[in-house]
């Protein structure tokens, strides 16, 4: 039998050996490195490879289930799709971070033990990292140091959590863990950190807008897919993410509405679009965790394709808020029809993508009763097709013209949008083929009358309601301005922090000074200096009072002995032998 | 002058045809509820022109909850983290 290389592997060598490729040969080698670890995955068996015995326990590197596979061949698509969008950029940053980036989620999601999992969990940060400070400049390198604390403290939280749950349960497999003691809890958020959890999510929001161009493709794809991955592999049917879940559907629409940085919209509905599949893994049924793993498998290819957009727009503009774009239907028309499929993918349009998977995790809320969850999850399908929908195509293509005359995006940048379109289109048209590869047997049809009714008289009804609200000038206009999130407790907070740690810390150094160094050492070296002297001179003054010397005499006798006690030649030495020759005396008489 | 050049949506007739077709297509999408049978989850379902009153609330709702309650609360100078 012959082994199958581990899919990780091919990735992390590739971004060892990318830099010392030259011109078109790097090119043809950064394309060939997917396709090559595609066909290597297509060919790997299911099962367990790569078993290594460790001290007490076994680790198992390269897991392949049906689980697991999903994830890895998306991976696999997306990490061609980034890499031949960023081919014009020819950066060797973006290439290998890109790379170790795409290489550590593969290590991820094909873990079969809790300390690989966490090996490239942490992998995965440092990867991500460089695509935001690649962009060179002073808000990507404070928003990637600020990203690199959120995860480097989350990856803390797992680790803590990791190591108690190995010493409860002395296995270190990594299978379903389920929620119950204080280790389970703290891997569970440690994962829901990179899952972007209300609270936590700012690191996302934050971070990602301030990536490079290519960067934001990779990053969207990798680090909240492997969370959805791992709690679809350790929690599934854990009642809380279904409420987690719902909050991340329903709270960023609101921030997406009134963003001005249509990256930053992006962002947030990014976390509204994880915020199903999060529902759907806490429901737990056959068809709720092929909904989200479906529907995760989709959001990788339109978040990117959405993503991929506007980074042309704004490699060409310049320009990346809806005020100043606008009109650039008329210079890039292609980019604006991959655009509007990319929209359309991620509204649930019938024939689109979004609709044949999203709905799955809707369908199962209300078989389980879950009526409010059902209700709020209809309420963010007609608001992502709001602000992700309408509004990123309509500033960015159409609404009022900036003016903008530039060219239509490079080739491959065009290459790269159109196979994610195609493939928004293809699932969306024969959803039986991403059904076929689902984790359990899928008994959904999304195609019924009722449905595709439904969701169009939704949409439809949403758009009539956009373009009201345009019409009569209700709709919130454009503002540069930025919109204050959580992160502002650790952003502004620290300041606080920092300031009063200044004050607090400095002020007890500067009275230590005062008091020890310069006024105290001082005191206690006077103090050590002229202690014996004063108490001679003060035990005597009234011996010599007595003894009838004149004022004169008596300063000069003070003055004396102070003499003698700053050259330290009082007979102490022979008050001392005398006083052990009596002892002495004493002893043997 | 590539400036002066009219493109599609330049031309003010364009628009209006384009909103006409679509403000046809949905009072036909309305009407169709009253034909089509819809097995459902929940009784509210049932009511005709449900899926298109929720489409159409939900976005003034939250078009105006964005505008006149999120914005005033979190809305900060661009400059705001600089200093």
């Amino acid at each position: 039998m012959i082994t199958s290389i581990h899919p990780a592997f091919i990735f992390i060598a590739a971004a060892l050996v990318v830099p010392f490729f030259k011109g078109k040969l790097k090119s043809l080698f950064v394309l060939l490195v997917p396709l090559f670890g595609l066909t290597n995955l297509l060919g790997s068996s299911m099962g367990y490879h790569y078993v290594i015995p460790f001290l007490d326990f076994q680790l198992i590197l390269f897991r392949l289930d049906s689980l697991s596979f999903v994830f890895g061949l998306i991976f696999h698509v997306i990490s061609f799709i980034a890499l031949l969008y960023i081919l014009n950029f020819k950066n060797d940053v973006e290439y290998t971070s890109g790379f170790l980036y795409a290489g550590s989620a593969l290590g991820v999601i094909f873990a079969g033990d809790l300390l690989t999992f966490f090996i490239f969990w942490e992998c995965l940060t440092v990867g991500s990292m460089f695509l935001i400070l690649a962009r060179k400049t002073k808000a990507s390198l404070e928003a990637g140091y600020r990203y690199m604390m959120v995860h480097v403290g989350g990856g803390l939280i797992l680790l803590a959590g990791i190591v108690m749950y190995i010493a409860e349960t002395h296995s270190m497999g990594f299978n379903e863990i389920g929620l119950g003691s204080v280790a389970t809890y703290l891997i569970f958020i440690g994962i829901g950190i990179n899952c972007a959890w209300p609270i936590f999510h700012t690191w996302l929001t934050d971070a990602y807008p301030e990536a490079t161009i290519g960067g934001v493709i990779f990053l969207s794809a990798f680090t909240t897919k492997t969370a959805v991955y791992a709690l679809a592999r350790a929690y599934p049917g854990a009642d809380i993410l279904i409420w987690i879940g719902t909050a991340m559907a329903a709270f960023p629409i609101f921030y997406a509405v009134v963003e001005n940085d249509l990256r930053r919209v992006l962002a947030y509905s990014l976390i509204n679009q994880v915020g199903f599949m999060v529902v759907g893994i806490g429901l737990g049924t056959e068809l709720a965790i092929n909904g989200s793993i479906a529907h995760a498998f989709n959001d990788v290819l339109f978040k990117a394709l959405l993503f991929m957009s506007v980074g042309a727009v704004m490699y060409r503009t310049g320009k990346v808020n809806a005020t100043d774009l606008g009109g650039l239907y008329k210079s890039m028309p292609f980019t604006c029809l991959f655009c509007v499929i990319g929209a359309a993918s991620i509204s649930a349009f019938p024939l689109f993508s979004g609709f044949v998977s999203k709905s799955m995790v809707q369908t199962a809320a209300a078989d389980q009763h879950y009526y409010i969850v059902w209700f709020v999850l209809l309420f963010a399908s007609a608001g992502v097709f709001h602000h992700a929908g309408i509004k990123i195509p309509f500033f960015t293509f159409f609404s009022h013209d900036a003016g903008h005359r530039v060219k239509e995006a490079p080739w491959n940048m065009l290459a790269a949008m159109g196979i994610a379109a195609f493939l928004c289109i293809f699932i969306g048209v024969f959803p039986q083929y991403l059904y076929a590869i689902l984790p359990f047997q899928v008994d959904y049809q999304p195609y019924t009358l009722e449905h595709v009714l439904a969701q169009s008289q939704l949409l439809f009804f949403s758009a009539f309601a956009f373009c009201l609200l345009l019409l009569s000038g209700i709709y919130p206009s454009e503002i540069r301005a930025i919109n204050i999130d959580t992160d502002w407790f650790y952003r502004k907070g620290s300041r606080l922090l920092y300031r009063g740690l200044d004050f607090g810390l400095n002020g007890l150094n500067a009275v230590t000074r005062l008091v020890v160094v310069d006024k105290g050492l001082g005191f206690l070296t006077r103090v050590t200096r002229h202690a014996p002297a004063m108490f001679l001179s003060v035990f005597m003054t009234p011996l010599w009072a007595l003894a009838g010397y004149s004022a004169e005499e008596r300063v000069k006798r003070r003055q004396y002995i102070y003499q003698r006690a700053s050259r330290v030649t009082f007979p102490v030495g022979v008050a001392a032998i005398i006083a052990v020759i009596f002892i002495g005396a004493l002893f043997f008489l | 002058m590539e400036n002066d050049k009219k493109y599609l949506w330049d031309n003010p007739r364009n628009i209006r045809i384009l909103l006409g077709v679509f403000f046809v297509l949905c009072v036909g999408l309305f009407m169709a509820d009253f034909v089509v049978y819809r097995k459902v989850h929940l009784k509210f379902e049932e009511w005709p022109g449900f899926y298109a009153v929720f489409g159409f609330v939900a976005c003034v709702i939250l078009v105006l909850v964005s505008k006149y309650v999120l914005r005033p609360l979190v809305k900060r100078p661009e400059d705001y983290y600089d200093h």
